[in-house]
């Protein structure tokens, strides 16, 4: 088994992760990592959190056994963590447990979170209608119309949702905006990372919440696939992270098993339309932590792009740059068309109607189940429901779909006249 | 010694509180940037602090971050700051010039050009004090080490929320001044109250021996009066930026100019 112990107590991962935040953060950065190191390791914090996951997340999430899929692509067999089956609809609301149930032992009752496809300030909004927070989430423009159904789930769970207007309207202008609402309000106020990015202990927190979904699935594999055995590869999207770094985390002392991260293309790796930092970008400092970045050759953060709002970043969490670096996990772009293939085989092979940017994952491993043997086993982090992106797919094949049905007017039964 | 610790030292001599003008390079407009700072030095500036556009700044507030948009548009990325600084230096040898931005452009400079390029280039077009505000003194060892090997400043902030110790720690590798960001809150906010710039500064200077600076949410020459009669030197950035912003091209210098001598005269008075 492979020795890894990252990151250093400074949170560096290699040259990667750090502490980038200007003075007045300095020091909300030094309590909540005193505070994390405090509960991280207290018998009651873990219970607490065990608990919530069971009774609230509805955890553990299954292994499905994708056998339809698998068979129809002739080679390894394919299974899916299915973190879609969570409360909320994907694997965010791990974290923001966690982070919530740390805002409430520092007696913070304001939350603030940023969002890009809505799905982290969905389950940030549901956590703090749970504990009576305070919460307000930043989300680009951009956003804000594109994910518009998670937009008014957020209001309906009681957050006021802010449109970011500034740059390029997207996840790192709200990204800014949240940091700059958290230096202003440092004193009552809890700053909810949803992705393994930003300054330490960010990183490493993150992915210690979001390791539930790789520890399950370490006694669950050995329960699917005979006993002793783990998959051959273990597949999963990469945005920020989160929940790539939650399925490979305890699969990285498991040399034998192949990690493999799936970028969102775009229009391809060279069109200089994609989000894929790892391959295309090159490092520097971004939000707090240094890791590759998508710049240009003055150190301006370009503009990304993909089908999926919540992979749209430049930048990714300084773990992955790591392990990139170190060859422990490699990492492959697919593309809009691609993974908007994937979603629509998943949806008709197996009933599963996956989120756009699980369906990156579900693309690469349609990719690379027929080279590999019948035998071997593919484990893919299906990270969240698609019912958040029918418009968008409905959208682009010319679909009927109407995103707000008869809301308004007498036709309502029960509206009042 | 220095040109800002020489500056510093002569309006002690004085009795004298520093000015301290802040503009984004570039903006209005990509030509105008030497013009400006002599304008400014003209009105009584004694430091100028030139901003390094950045695509995503954090620690900026919205006036800031609009500045710094045109300017990105205009082409100006760090290259350009340093020319502009050099064109200056052609008709100012005396007032100190301090570069303020963030990691990235740096770090992406020295990537493009080779460890070391920033500070030998600094010090080859001018440049005196470096202020990088997502720099800690913690990530910056080295990069500091190569300030100071050209003897270049290397300027850090502290904070209303900062601690004793860290208070210590900056002490310890601040060079030319202390920049104390006078509230919480982003460059611009509107919510500065002197009377605690006043009460926290007796705690900075317990530990921190060289000049302190004040600046954001500085709008008027009443406030900086008021900060100037506990700070050494006041920093005014937002407020310049909002003035010249809609101003056409031959008013721009004249706008400023109006503007500090204000200020400077209520900072003398």
């Amino acid at each position: 088994m492979l020795q890894y112990d990252q990151p250093d107590t400074r949170g560096h991962f290699g040259p990667y992760g750090g502490s980038f935040v200007s003075e007045t953060l300095t020091h909300a950065i030094d309590e909540l990592r005193a505070a994390y190191a405090r509960y991280q390791n207290d018998p009651d914090f873990i219970a607490e959190f065990r608990s919530e996951l069971a009774h609230y997340v509805g955890r553990p999430s299954p292994v499905y056994h994708a056998a339809r899929m698998s068979r129809e692509l002739g080679g390894a067999q394919i299974y899916l963590k299915r973190e879609d089956l969570n409360h909320t609809g994907a694997h965010k609301i791990n974290n923001v447990i966690g982070q919530a149930m740390l805002a409430r032992r520092m007696g913070k009752p304001r939350i603030i979170a940023e969002t890009g496809a809505g799905q982290h300030g969905v389950a940030t909004a549901t956590i703090c209608a749970r504990y009576g927070l305070e919460c307000v989430v930043y989300m680009g423009a951009e956003d804000v119309k594109r994910q518009s159904p998670n937009v008014y789930r957020m209001q309906l769970l009681g957050a006021r949702v802010v449109p970011v207007e500034s740059g390029s309207r997207t996840l790192k202008d709200a990204l800014n905006e949240a940091m700059r609402d958290w230096v202003a309000n440092v004193d009552n106020t809890f700053y909810i990372i949803g992705t393994v990015a930003g300054p330490h202990p960010y990183p490493m927190m993150v992915r210690d919440f979001q390791s539930v979904i790789g520890t399950e699935c370490l006694t669950q594999m050995p329960e699917l696939l005979g006993p002793g055995r783990q998959p051959d590869a273990v597949v999963a999207c990469v945005g920020g992270g989160s929940n790539a770094m939650g399925i490979f985390y305890p699969y990285i002392a498991h040399e034998a098993v192949q990690l493999i991260g799936v970028e969102a293309a775009g229009q391809g790796l060279d069109s200089g339309k994609h989000s894929a930092s790892l391959e295309r970008g090159s490092p520097g400092v971004l939000h707090g932590n240094r890791t590759y970045i998508l710049q240009d050759e003055n150190g301006q953060i370009t503009e990304t792009h993909s089908i999926s709002a919540g992979l749209d970043y430049p930048g990714v969490g300084p773990e992955h740059a790591w392990l990139q670096d170190t060859g422990r996990a490699r990492y492959v772009g697919i593309t809009d068309d691609e993974a908007l293939a994937a979603f629509h085989h998943l949806c008709r092979t197996e009933g599963i109607i996956p989120a756009l940017e699980s369906s990156h994952a579900v693309a690469y491993a349609m990719q690379l189940a027929p080279t590999m043997a019948p035998g071997q086993a593919i484990l893919v982090n299906l990270s969240g429901r698609g019912d958040k992106d029918i418009g968008t797919v409905a959208d682009l094949a010319g679909g009927e779909y109407f995103d707000r049905p008869s809301q308004q007017g007498a036709t309502v039964k029960g509206a009042r006249a | 010694m220095s040109r800002i610790a020489d500056t510093f030292e002569a309006l002690q001599a004085r009795g004298r509180k520093a000015l301290i003008p802040y503009v984004t390079a570039g903006f209005p407009f990509a030509d105008i940037t030497p013009a400006l700072m002599h304008g400014m030095v003209e009105a009584g500036a004694d430091v100028i602090e030139l901003g390094v556009p950045f695509s995503d700044p954090m620690a900026d507030g919205p006036v800031i971050q609009k500045a710094g948009e045109k300017a990105l548009q205009l082409g100006i990325g760090l290259a350009e700051v340093l020319e502009m600084v050099r064109v200056f230096r052609q008709r100012n040898s005396a007032t100190p010039v301090v570069l303020m931005g963030y990691a990235n452009p740096v770090e992406r400079y020295e990537q493009q050009r080779g460890p070391g390029s920033f500070a030998r280039d600094c010090a080859a077009c001018g440049v005196d004090g470096v202020l990088v505000v997502d720099y800690p003194p913690e990530e910056c060892e080295q990069f500091g080490a190569e300030l100071r090997g050209s003897g270049i400043d290397l300027i850090f902030l502290l904070a209303p929320t900062s601690t004793t110790e860290r208070m210590q720690q900056v002490a310890r590798v601040a060079r030319g001044y202390v920049y104390y960001v006078s509230l919480k809150g982003v460059t611009g906010s509107g919510a500065l109250k002197t009377e605690e710039v006043a009460a926290m500064l007796p705690r900075i200077r317990e530990h921190v021996k060289i000049p302190v600076g004040v600046g954001f949410g500085i709008r008027d020459a009443q406030t900086a009066r008021a900060i100037a009669s506990t700070a050494d030197a006041v920093v005014m950035g937002s407020r310049i930026i909002e003035l010249i912003e809609d101003q056409p091209h031959e008013r721009v210098v004249g706008v400023t100019i109006d503007f500090l001598r204000q200020i400077r005269k209520a900072l003398d008075a």
